[in-house]
């Protein structure tokens, strides 16, 4: 890796002046995702700010029954604790379905969230990619492209969003809380932090420089069962080639809420409120998760090698909409 | 030093490990170096720290086929603790091959393949030298290169050598054509398998430390003494000046038999600098540039009169390697010997491809060529409405079908019988689909398994010390398969002394020279050394206590015979040596020698998503004496882990414009983990091989992965009614035969 100067920060003032003071430089934390690129000389930071000395790592329930986690709580903690796995089950799936347990206890909440696509040529210095060096083309387009996104994508970039913690988050509604360099609290949607490639896939997210995240708030969890179903190729430590996050509250065998995510197809946690609003006021069946499907996949685009992520979509939904009302005609 | 030579011209009418009273070889005795592993003090290659140690990163070429033209080191040059960056015309391309003290491809202008070694560069740390490779900049020319074997199976040719007659470049009897019209049941279809990585847990490491003009090396080699003569070569060297240590391996599989370019990069750069050198692969690099199962397209055409019995076996292979290289892979192996049948064709043929060096990985040939035959054994027995099995017990030889040679020993027969037994083969059907588990559709599959077993020339020494102590010599390597531990055995047992009184040293070429790791080999060929050098010494023995050697038992440390009992101790004097020379002879090419096994297994295949889980296993093997039971059946179980990785996930990916290796870490190169396997049942057959060498055993090593792969794809099949003969078999193939969505849901 290159060279880089190393500031450990006391508080949150003290990370948040020293990424003013150096806007090029990085936040750590678990640095499991950081290291590796470094050491590949993709990411290059002139200087890293240790955030592991903050007091980010509780998690209290807010008044309103929601969850307030602190950007430090390492992912082990998250999935193992309590209240996650009472009211938000589909969140400790999905962490547990992730990773390895190495890399889930030094993980934290805050770094998941921004961890970078996996995309193979991302990650080697010596192929073009946008995302990672700005205009010199794309070589997942016409490579080998199996793991790619399917939805959400741009001539410039299909890379897809590895995490499966922040699909279960962005089906749960989950808001993000940072501090901006002047030390403002702001609170976005967890769709709103992050960004689709356009022809800037070199910016993941909507952070300003040294803004820095202090804590993912969950509401309420929905009535009704979760469920969270990964599709990979081999049984644990892999990525996600498709999977779906979902919370579906049936009454009088009639769906009255629904809330779903979809991983691995997609530069972010893909959310498709139409899609949603179709399983609204209907009984369940399959023709009604057919037209659920349908409307998920309607702009869903192959490249070829990741074209059967659109079947396993569907399929993948549909099971798992089955799964959350029980058998259905 | 007194040699003991022990050549198989003849077989064994018994050997003297049938006559140890309590004997532990054949127990499931725990490695002897386990503490040492699991303490830390097991010191591998990379943990060498001599002083003034520097370190050394590679720089490779960014580009798939063409030349380097110019390379700018002057950024790097001024980066801190940066000494040097290095390129020099005997670097090596392409790493080593198994045999020979020959130089492998040297040179750092032409690029053949994508990621290969054009440099060094050196710096006080390894952060240091990493970044300062990251700073080298390059000019280059690129040309056009092969790098889709099967597009460009057109210009597939003969391999040049047949690898000291061991790959059967073509074989043919009767007439395949001929016999392709009668069969009353064909199978004719095209297998594809991928490159494969060997992805030990330990990457390519050296560190070169030179002194008075010798040059020895801490590196992770399999084979050292064959290494040390590549190195020698390369450098220039006379391989006295020369010393490698390996004494502990942290996997090989093959990958770590030839020089690698670590270890001539390091040995280059101590010499220019005047200080030790170590240089470690980085994960990615021992993807891309040290070697790499080939890939093969092979056509399998078998056909069957209507009674079930083989009329026609013909395994075309084609397989892809760098121009110039003499490896290839020789898919057919098993497809000479496994089956009857009159009319028979074996080819080989080889695309040059501009991707990373073709070498041998764990059952070169066999691993993937049983894949093939074992899948289209099954489509012909369902084509015959034949059970698998009853199919191939229809078709076993009495003797060798091509050659008619007899085998030394042959238990197919009993471990396809014992193994249907123990894992309840008989409740399957043979339908496909048939047998549902909510929304897991079952199957049940299985295969035959066979591995040549070789035999090569090996030393070792073996030494009594005057206070009892015994110790173990030889250039042999552990490779974690548990050599330390079944060399102590054997000497425990033939000299009658405690385990704790034998030190076993391995992996120093100053040391006799072994037969290495490789080839199922290694413990047949030392454990054979050591007992040529054992019956050596209990001649030595008996001779000092006056009594005839076929009266004596040595137990306890304790020479007893009629009217003598002496400790060994007074026997001894200031000790007694011999060196234990095992060669081969004639009994080796007389008969046949093949391990053999049968593999059974239960795969789930989800109805929805069409992810696969290797539910249940059972496996039977025979393969002469077991040395210890306890790693030969490891040996097995990491063999059938494998042989399911090759089927359901392994694929070294090679980019189709360039043949760079894309997938270059283990999060993306997909071995199968601990969740993916499922208890392995293994059992070992009793069974003794006179033929084979004076243990009775044979090769078990590379025996798990032979047919594994078919059987899980066998059960694929069971399960779906879906045939995948392009491996890996993701769930994205399978995914068009899968039940359509209203039933694959339905959990009723």
């Amino acid at each position: 890796m290159m060279p880089f100067e190393y500031l450990r920060a006391g508080n949150e003032a003290d990370a948040l002046q020293a990424a003013a003071d150096r806007p090029d430089a990085r936040f750590i934390a678990g640095g499991t995702n950081l290291l590796d690129l470094m050491k590949l000389g993709i990411e290059r930071p002139p200087q890293l700010i240790d955030i592991g000395g903050l007091d980010l790592r509780t998690m209290a329930e807010t008044p309103d029954g929601g969850l307030r986690i602190g950007a430090l709580v390492t992912n082990a903690e998250l999935a193992a604790h309590p209240l996650v796995r009472a009211r938000y089950p589909l969140l400790s799936q999905a962490i547990l379905a992730g990773a390895s347990g190495q890399l889930r206890n030094k993980a934290t909440t805050g770094g998941n969230l921004l961890q970078r696509t996996r995309c193979y040529y991302f990650y080697d210095p010596a192929s073009p990619c946008n995302k990672r060096e700005p205009g010199t083309g794309c070589a997942a387009i016409g490579g080998f492209n199996r793991i790619m996104a399917i939805l959400g994508t741009s001539a410039h970039c299909i890379a897809s969003h590895p995490s499966d913690m922040a699909v279960a988050m962005r089906a749960l509604d989950a808001r993000v809380e940072t501090r901006q360099r002047d030390g403002q609290m702001e609170v976005r949607a967890l769709d709103a932090l992050y960004r689709l490639p356009g022809e800037t896939p070199h910016i993941d997210h909507t952070l300003a420089p040294g803004e820095l995240i202090t804590a993912v708030v969950l509401p309420a969890p929905l009535n009704g069962r979760q469920r969270y179903r990964k599709v990979r190729d081999r049984a644990s430590y892999a990525f996600a080639l498709v999977s779906v996050a979902a919370t579906l509250a049936v009454e009088d065998g009639m769906i009255v809420q629904a809330a779903m995510a979809f991983g691995g197809v997609a530069p972010m946690p893909w959310r498709d409120r139409t899609a949603e609003a179709l399983l609204i006021g209907q009984t369940p069946s399959q023709a009604l998760f057919e037209r659920c499907a349908d409307a998920v996949t309607a702009e869903a685009q192959g490249q070829g090698g990741n074209d059967f992520k659109i079947t396993l979509l569907r399929r993948t939904l549909a099971a798992c909409l089955t799964d959350l009302t029980g058998n259905v005609p | 030093m007194t040699e003991a030579i022990v050549k198989m011209d003849t077989p064994f009418a018994d050997s003297l490990l049938d006559r140890v009273p309590a004997p532990l070889v054949g127990t499931e005795l725990p490695r002897i170096d386990g503490p040492r592993k699991v303490t830390g003090t097991a010191r591998y290659a990379a943990e060498h720290f001599p002083d003034g140690l520097v370190h050394g990163v590679l720089l490779r070429a960014p580009f798939g086929c063409g030349r380097i033209t110019k390379v700018d080191p002057a950024e790097a040059l001024a980066m801190p603790g940066v000494l040097a960056v290095i390129r020099d015309e005997r670097m090596v391309r392409n790493g080593g091959g198994f045999a020979g003290a020959a130089a492998p491809v040297q040179g750092v202008e032409e690029v053949a393949y994508f990621g290969q070694p054009i440099g060094l560069v050196v710096a006080d740390s390894l952060e240091r030298a990493r970044a300062a490779a990251l700073c080298v900049r390059l000019t280059f020319e690129t040309a056009p290169g092969v790098f889709d074997m099967v597009a460009s199976r057109e210009t597939a040719l003969p391999p040049t050598d047949d690898i000291f007659g061991l790959f059967l470049i073509h074989t043919e009897q009767g007439d395949v054509a001929h016999a392709a019209s009668e069969a009353s049941a064909l199978v004719d279809a095209v297998w594809q398998t991928p490159s494969q990585s060997h992805a030990a847990m330990e990457p390519h490491a050296s560190v070169a430390i030179w002194q008075d003009g010798q040059l020895t090396l801490h590196g992770s080699y399999q084979s050292p003494v064959v290494t040390r003569d590549q190195l020698a070569t390369v450098m220039g060297l006379e391989p006295t000046q020369v010393r490698i240590l390996s004494p502990f391996v942290g996997g090989g599989f093959g990958g770590k038999l030839g020089v690698m370019p670590e270890a001539v990069a390091a040995a280059i750069a101590a010499q220019q600098l005047g200080r030790p050198v170590k240089v470690v692969m980085t994960r990615q690099q021992v993807f891309e540039m040290t070697g790499r199962r080939p890939m093969t397209y092979q056509r399998l055409r078998l056909g069957a009169d209507a009674a079930g019995q083989l009329t026609l076996v013909q395994h075309d292979t084609i397989t892809d390697q760098l121009t110039g290289e003499v490896f290839f892979e020789p898919a057919g192996l098993a497809t000479h010997l496994l089956y009857a049948g009159a009319n028979r064709q074996v080819d080989h043929k080889v695309v040059r491809t501009n991707k990373l060096l073709g070498v041998s990985m764990r059952a070169p040939g066999e691993a993937v060529g049983q894949l093939a035959l074992e899948c289209a054994m099954d489509e012909l027995a369902e084509a015959l409405n034949l059970d698998p099995i009853e199919f191939r017990l229809r078709n076993e030889p009495e003797r060798h079908p091509e050659t008619g040679v007899p085998f030394s020993s042959r238990a197919l027969v009993a471990c396809l019988k014992q193994g249907a037994a123990r894992f309840g083969w008989p409740t399957r059907s043979r339908d496909p689909g048939a047998f549902r588990d909510g929304e897991w559709l079952v199957g049940y599959g299985m295969s035959s398994a066979a591995r040549g077993n070789l035999f090569g020339p090996s030393r070792a020494r073996v030494r009594i010390e005057g206070d009892g102590r015994v110790t173990v010599e030889t250039e042999m390597t552990d490779i974690g398969t548990g050599t330390y531990t079944i060399l102590a055995q054997i000497v425990a047992d033939l000299l009658g002394v405690e385990l704790a009184q034998v030190d076993v040293r391995l992996g120093d070429t100053d040391d006799p020279a072994s037969a290495g790791s490789g080839g199922s080999w290694g413990a047949t060929t030392s454990g054979s050394a050591v007992y040529a050098a054992c019956s050596e010494l209990r001649v030595r023995l008996a001779a000092a206590a006056g009594a005839p050697v076929d009266a004596i038992t040595l137990a306890g440390g304790v020479l007893t015979a009629p009217g003598i009992r002496r400790p060994i101790t007074d026997l001894v004097g200031n000790g007694l040596a011999v060196e234990g020379v095992a060669q081969p002879g004639e009994s080796n090419t007389r008969l046949n020698q093949t391990s053999y096994g049968a593999h059974f297994c239960e795969v789930r295949v989800h109805a929805v998503t069409g992810e696969m889980r290797v539910a249940r296993w059972s496996s039977v093997f025979a393969a002469g004496r077991i040395l210890n039971l306890k790693t030969a059946t490891s040996q097995a179980i990491g063999g059938i882990v494998l042989g399911i990785g090759g089927a359901l996930t392994e694929e070294l990916i090679h980019d189709p414009r360039s043949g760079k290796v894309v997938n270059r870490d283990l999060g993306e190169y997909h071995v199968a983990v601990h969740a993916d396997i499922p208890a392995i049942d293994v059992h070992f057959l009793e069974e003794r091989d006179s033929v084979a060498n004076p243990l009775l055993a044979k090769g078990v090593g590379e025996l798990g992965v032979c047919g594994a792969g078919a059987a899980v794809a066998n059960a694929v099949y069971n399960a779906t009614g879906v045939r995948v003969r392009e491996f890996p078999i993701t769930l994205d193939k399978l995914l068009h035969g899968l039940p359509p969505l209203t039933s694959a849901t339905s959990r009723t």
